[in-house]
């Protein structure tokens, strides 16, 4: 069961069209709120005026700042004290910091009156000059405080006598531009607080529920248990999605003061304006490299723009950022200095392999600036710069989301050997160097990564068998769509010995399992997979000592199999494990010294990350005439340690693949120089589409389980998405004949075509060039 | 993204359609397919009072060949064009156009007659109702009048038409036997996206697609041609006389250099075929 491709078990739902959605939940006597935005970004707030929304029909009330009484939101992740002053607050009380900040809001009878009605609240604001680069000096945030929210200096060795020593330095400025994920479904949420009871519902929680409960609960002052966030289906998470908005609070507050239920959803212009954004550094990186191509020290400086305020995963980015920049090489020194500014543009926050993607962009660029400062090719940089097998696993002296950064196992070689090999690579590149030689602008780029995955400290997971046989897996982690049910499935069948169809996973309700973290940092598999197996086989142990006194058997001679307990060689015996449950009923367990219910729990906790691999490859072509760039083809090698399900795992670098090509080639939050959002629509906000997305090859393998984990797997989920971006630019690079010629993401045409004219000008200034 | 309160009217017929305009004047918008005036709309760019449903008009729905020229309803959708025997064999160019607009669901429910009365110059098909030099035919309370396209647009989202006016045909002359090469070119960053600069070539008539506030003509272009230039002569005078816009997509140097770079292929095109 394990390591087959298993039909999604999710999908009968989502296909019969009774998919439940955050949208789709409705309660009895609802009312509907709609947020009322700041228009400006950056201004003094003088006055909200309701009074003509609230002359509006159907229009329940207007509120704003001074009538709430909630602190700003907290943070989940990494955080330093020194960036409490920057938190979101729920509403913008004196001072407005993005256009799309919350300042008000309308509830209504319905959403068609709430939206009219919030158009007519008027908003006394007198504007202030907006902050807009992070490259620029820190600016005034408010009276104690500047707008560079956190100064992160980490690092190791000498670097100083590194550089010294160095024969070659090799320095570059990168950078990679505003984007997000933006998953397929907005945000929404339903709050139910229940006067008397005092106990408060959430429905459309997503992600991290039962973190998001405790921050939900110290805003409202509500003791935890009485506080229920209830996850639905999930279109999409990638980061961003679930959570703690100021949409979150207000739905919650709100239902609170009117006594009834009040639910929000979210559309996409708001989503656009709201939702967290992720991305946009500057890097500026230098290398010392030895004469053979050995770098023996990184030094980079970074900047962060981190829009309005620093949102629940506070420094988790600029962190990542720094630990996982030196990626699969050596670098026996490295200094990271990361400077996350403020500007006036929507939050930021997580995004799909955050931090890595930015990283891996500017270190692989770097890689590729070394080989063409020393006249070799890049690969033969990456092969003599690599952590080799017998190192592992490997420390770097830093830490990574509050764990000690110490790759688990990796063969790094050995993946570009099998990825070359099985891609035919240099076949590949031969056809190229044909094409253009005929004039196409064509090439292909390469850029290795580490990802991290399987974050601790713990998941939980109680596995129960009714009476029925039916099995319920109880998990608070989250499911996003990513197919988390079918592998959890997959664990627990194969242990148990059952169908999957008698398994239902139930996940993401705060109030069916005391203790989760969540769906983010690629850790499901990792960390709920492998409680499940442990629940799984504590499960089986109770179900054998339970056989043993109905068989009158010694447990040791019983096997579990086709979910029945059989005495091992006698096929006769069998006892199914809906006997099993239905013989555990309280008054015989006690007679036989059991707990009653065929009922286990399991915990996987863990100090450590696992640390997954890959190798991407880009094919590109460049219309030289309008320098519009499409990607032929995009290769990927990732080695997962074990693939519980290699379709699943496919799905996820195929998807991945396609967000690290949008934020590569299309997808950019632009801003006017007066600080207004151009990109609030589909229209401007540029998603690839099928279109836009070639074929992707993926070669999935399975060369350095985790040691960390009993299943021995590492996190699939952002392995499609790291270096795409790095490998585009490089291949671009190879079409036009431009080594280092991309520095900054995204690739915009007209960036592309001054790149072609650039070549095209070298190449005709050269004596006897082409 | 909830539209402000609007009136809903259906018509059955043109003349129930005009009847409906006369009574809300101003104040109302007809309805065609609805894919660029509802998403105005969801924005709250666009408030009309009343809409004025045209789905039930099947009169306006067709292609018919007439004396020397094509005829074709006003609510003909962009996929019975695109997938027009007729045009296919007759006007090439149009039945190329109309299947590059948008994507399968655009072009299953839009119009052209929709397209062409909203204006939007970096649409695809008034330009190459201009290229084709069509008129336009327009019905108001007193009657019927004809438009030549080169007069219909006006500006962005403006037409010639009166408040009280409906496009109800598009008739395009059918190519001389010397002007049968045609071309349609049009640079997007994706393939759904409205185009960045587009050109429509029938003969060595040359129109430019968002390269102004209205589709225009290539006038130097045509000039160059009409003078004996090659292709490459020809489209290096592409942008004169062109106001581009500056926005999020391209710079008006870089649109002036695409205008020159797609003429050139579409010439080249148009003299292939």
């Amino acid at each position: 069961m394990i390591g087959k491709p298993l039909r999604r078990v999710e999908d009968l739902p989502l296909l019969l069209g009774t998919g439940r959605f955050a949208a789709d939940i409705s309660l009895p006597g609802q009312a509907h709120l709609r947020v009322v935005r700041s228009p400006v970004p950056h201004g003094m707030l003088r006055g909200v005026d309701g009074r003509k929304a609230l002359s509006m029909p159907g229009v329940i009330g207007v509120w704003s700042a001074a009538d709430l009484d909630l602190g700003p939101i907290g943070f989940r992740m990494v955080a330093f004290p020194g960036m409490l002053p920057y938190r979101q607050p729920v509403l913008a009380a004196e001072r407005v910091r993005y256009v799309g900040e919350p300042v008000a809001i309308v509830l209504a009878d319905d959403p068609y009156r709430a939206e009219d009605a919030a158009d007519l609240v008027e908003l006394d604001i007198e504007s202030l000059p907006p902050v807009l680069d992070q490259l620029q000096e820190p600016a005034q945030f408010d009276d104690q405080n500047d707008t560079e929210a956190l100064l992160h200096e980490d690092g190791y060795g000498d670097v100083g006598a590194a550089f010294a020593a160095a024969p070659h330095v090799v320095e570059l400025t990168v950078t990679v531009g505003r984007h997000t994920g933006v998953p397929l479904e907005c945000r929404g949420a339903l709050a139910d607080y229940r006067p008397g009871a005092g106990t408060l519902d959430f429905y459309g929680a997503a992600k991290v529920p039962h973190q998001n409960r405790l921050l939900l609960a110290g805003l409202l002052g509500l003791p935890p248990q009485l506080v229920v966030l209830r996850e639905a289906h999930v279109g999409g998470g990638f980061g961003v999605r679930g959570e703690v908005y100021p949409e979150d609070v207000l739905v919650c507050w709100a239902s609170r003061l009117l006594g009834r239920p009040v639910k929000w959803i979210e559309d996409r212009n708001e989503h656009l304006l709201a939702a967290n954004h992720s991305r946009d550094q500057v890097h500026r990186i230098r290398a010392a490299v030895l004469a053979d191509g050995y770098i023996t020290a990184i030094d980079d400086e970074f900047w962060l723009d981190q829009g309005a305020y620093v949102r629940t995963h506070a420094a988790a980015v600029p962190t990542l950022t720094a630990s996982m920049l030196p990626g699969p090489y050596q670098i026996p020194a490295y200094r990271v200095r990361g400077h996350v500014r403020l500007t006036n543009k929507t939050p930021a926050g997580t995004y799909r392999a955050p931090g890595r993607y930015e990283g891996t962009f500017a270190r692989e660029r770097l890689i590729d600036a070394v080989a063409s400062s020393l006249g070799k090719p890049a690969m033969e940089i990456r092969l003599s710069n690599f952590i080799s097998p017998d190192q592992m696993p490997y420390a770097r002296p830093m830490s990574a989301l509050g764990t000690d950064l110490e790759y688990d196992s990796g063969d790094y070689a050995l993946l570009v050997g099998k990825a070359q090999a099985r891609f035919g690579l240099a076949e590949l590149e031969h056809g190229l160097a044909a094409r253009r030689a005929l004039g196409e602008a064509v090439g292909m780029g390469c850029a290795f990564f580490v990802e991290k995955s399987g974050l601790g400290p713990y998941e939980a997971v109680r596995i129960s068998v009714d009476q029925s046989g039916h099995i319920d897996i109880i998990t608070g982690a989250g499911s996003m769509g990513q197919g988390f049910e079918t592998v959890i499935t997959q664990i627990c069948a194969q242990e148990l010995g059952v169908r999957p169809e008698t398994i239902r996973v139930l996940h993401g309700q705060t109030d069916q399992i005391e203790h989760a973290m969540g769906a983010f940092a690629s850790r499901l598999t990792v960390m709920a997979g492998s409680a499940t197996l442990i629940a799984a086989q504590a499960l089986r142990e109770k179900a054998l000592a339970a056989a043993a006194r109905m068989l009158e058997a010694s447990p040791r001679d019983l096997e579990l199999s086709d979910g029945a307990v059989r005495v091992a060689g006698d096929p006769d015996t069998g006892i199914s494990l809906a006997q099993i449950s239905e013989a555990l009923r309280p008054d015989q367990a006690a007679r036989w010294g059991l707990e009653p219910s065929l009922t286990a729990d399991g915990w996987h906790t863990t100090d450590h990350m696992c640390y997954p691999y890959g190798l991407h490859i880009a094919v590109v072509r460049v219309d030289a005439g309008t320098g519009q760039v499409i990607a032929e083809r995009l290769l990927v090698a990732y080695d997962v340690g074990r693939a519980v399900n290699p379709m699943l795992v496919e799905g996820q670098i195929v998807g991945g693949a396609a967000q690290g090509l949008g934020g590569a080639l299309l997808e950019e939050f632009r801003y006017d120089d007066a600080g207004h959002p151009q990109c609030t629509t589909f229209m401007d906000y540029l998603l690839p589409t099928r279109a836009e997305m070639p074929p992707v090859d993926v070669l999935i393998t399975e060369d350095a389980p985790s040691p960390r984990n009993p299943l021995g797997v590492k996190g699939a989920g952002e392995g499609g998405t790291t270096a795409m971006g790095a490998a585009i630019a490089a291949a671009i690079d190879a079409a036009l004949g431009v080594p280092l010629g991309v520095k900054e993401l995204p690739v915009h045409p007209e960036a592309a075509l001054r790149l072609a004219k650039a070549a095209r000008r070298e190449s005709t200034s050269e004596p006897g060039g082409a | 993204m909830i539209p402000a309160p609007f009136s809903y009217r259906r018509a059955g017929s043109v003349a129930e359609a005009l009847d409906l305009c006369t009574e809300y004047g101003e104040d109302a918008k007809f309805l065609a397919g609805g894919h660029s005036l509802l998403p105005l709309m969801k924005l709250r760019l666009a408030m009309p009072e009343v809409l004025i449903d045209l789905g039930p008009v099947r009169e306006l729905s067709y292609v018919r060949e007439e004396d020397g020229h094509i005829a074709i309803g006003a609510l003909t959708r962009h996929h019975d064009l695109e997938h027009s025997e007729m045009l296919a064999r007759v006007l090439p160019l149009l039945a190329h156009a109309a299947g590059q607009v948008g994507d399968p669901q655009v072009r299953h429910r839009g119009t052209i007659g929709g397209s062409l009365a909203h204006s939007d110059p970096a649409s695809d098909l008034p330009a190459t109702v201009l290229a084709l030099d069509a008129t336009l035919v327009a019905r108001g309370p007193a009657g019927s009048r004809e438009i030549a396209a080169a007069d219909f647009f006006q500006g962005l989202f403006e037409t010639e038409l009166e408040p009280d006016e409906l496009l109800t045909e598009i008739r395009v002359p059918v190519p001389a036997a010397g002007a049968a090469g045609w071309s349609f070119q049009k640079f997007t960053k994706r393939a759904i996206d409205w185009a960045i600069v587009g050109v429509a070539v029938q003969g060595s008539a040359v129109a430019l697609v968002n390269m102004a506030g209205t589709p225009v003509r290539a006038a130097g272009v045509e000039a160059a041609l009409a003078g004996g230039a090659t292709p490459a002569e020809a489209a290096a005078h592409a942008a004169e006389g062109t106001s581009p816009a500056d926005d999020i997509n391209a710079s008006p140097a870089y649109r002036e250099h695409l205008a020159r770079v797609l003429v050139e292929r579409a010439l080249l095109e148009a003299q292939s075929v």
